[in-house]
């Protein structure tokens, strides 16, 4: 059980915005998809859910071929920064028309999460403002029990408080009873120890695919004056330093060798040093 | 008990630290419930994995136990078995750091040994 997306290329005009792009999303895994603006996440999700359409490769979802095809994509439910709902329906009759279309929404959840998060299900869909939208939005997306969600950017606009609250409720349904997570984020620090495998995309392309944990620990840096961390870089992966008068840092892929300790520092990378370092143009 | 993320530790380990640490202080006593993985992922908001694999170092060492249906409890005999461990681990953790720092800044055997039966002392 699984997404696979397979040699998807998709261009907007001459703008190549993803190119040849294979991977897979395993099931019951909560996915981090990484990449700066414009490197072509959104474009990614859209492709998956069916929204826009590549220009050549194959998506499949269990092994269904996704395009056009409704038993497989009613395998999954994306979220993402356009609201596609008539603007002048309310919540609660969203509610209604959504377990038309996926028979496990669970409409008490989704009005306990509405209540939660202050959500008054009276209200229409025009008049949320950008926080409540996003959480009305997110209310469906965890109301629906598919076995995929793919939340395009799911805490835009959100307080710390109602972030906070997201996080954990995600937690709770996803330990009791685990599903599979795209999340496709900017802040990086808030979901870090969340995601179990990190996905980045870079200008159009997959450079990483894999477990959070091992990507973190094939990476460290080193600090120290700079004759001795140049030194010590001589022939490793490097991926790029910070200057500090005389004081330089490293960032370098592999493991650090256990010699030459002394004068040079070592210390392992957050993964938003290691997206920085690995996503600088 | 504290999860610091940008610790040198991994997670999973400051994990089972931290529950050592509350079963050693007594907060969490012999044959009492030790919290879920749901409510450590929850709280901490770290993925159930890491979680889980904290509790799994505590269960294959024979601190904590599975009730089955119920959740993980403190294992009778945890506290000194824990007690043992830390008193092992001590030199390694205390004693090795404290000397060399000391040797840094040039301060004798003798006047370590007096700082530490003045702190005893106190």
């Amino acid at each position: 059980m699984s997404i696979e997306v397979k040699n998807i290329t998709k261009h907007y005009g001459k703008t190549c915005a993803l190119n040849n792009v294979s991977l897979t999303f395993a099931d019951n895994k909560i996915y981090g998809l990484l990449g700066r603006n414009g490197a072509g996440k959104s474009t990614l999700l859209n492709i998956i859910s069916n929204r826009i359409f590549a220009d050549s490769g194959t998506i499949s979802i269990d092994g269904m071929p996704a395009l056009e095809n409704d038993a497989a994509i009613g395998r999954l439910y994306a979220m993402g920064e356009k609201t596609y709902y008539p603007e002048s329906m309310r919540i609660k009759e969203v509610f209604k028309w959504t377990k038309l279309f996926y028979p496990q929404f669970d409409d008490a959840f989704a009005r306990s999460l509405a209540e939660q998060f202050g959500l008054k299900l009276n209200k229409k869909i025009k008049s949320l403002s950008t926080g409540y939208l996003t959480i009305f939005k997110l209310v469906v997306a965890l109301s629906v029990n598919t076995p995929y969600i793919l939340l395009d950017e799911p805490v835009l606009g959100l307080d710390a408080n109602n972030r906070d609250l997201f996080y954990r409720i995600l937690l709770e349904k996803y330990s009791n009873n685990p599903f599979t997570i795209i999340i496709s984020t900017h802040l990086i620090e808030e979901v870090a120890n969340l995601i179990e495998d990190v996905v980045i995309i870079k200008e159009g392309q997959i450079i990483c695919s894999e477990a959070r944990e091992q990507l973190l620990a094939n990476s460290y840096s080193v600090a120290g004056s700079a004759i001795a961390v140049d030194a010590y870089t001589a022939g490793k992966k490097l991926l790029g330093c910070e200057m500090l008068t005389g004081l330089k840092t490293a960032y370098i892929m592999g493991q650090p060798d256990c010699v030459t300790a002394g004068e040079l520092e070592f210390a392992k990378i957050d993964l938003q040093k290691l997206f920085i370092q690995l996503t600088n143009a | 008990m504290q999860i610091n993320t940008n610790s040198e530790k991994p997670i999973f380990l400051q994990i089972a630290e931290g529950l050592e640490d509350a079963i050693l202080s007594g907060a969490f006593t012999e044959e009492s419930q030790i919290p879920s993985i749901t409510e450590i992922s929850v709280n901490y908001k770290i993925n159930p994995a890491t979680a889980l694999k904290g509790i799994n170092m505590l269960a294959d060492a024979g601190i904590v136990y599975k009730k089955r249906g119920l959740g993980m409890f403190v294992t009778t005999g945890a506290v000194e078995k824990l007690k043992d461990k830390r008193k092992q681990l001590f030199y390694q953790n205390f004693i090795e750091g404290l000397i060399a720092e000391a040797k840094r800044l040039q301060i004798s055997k003798s006047e370590i040994q007096a700082m530490i039966e003045g702190g005893f002392e106190e």
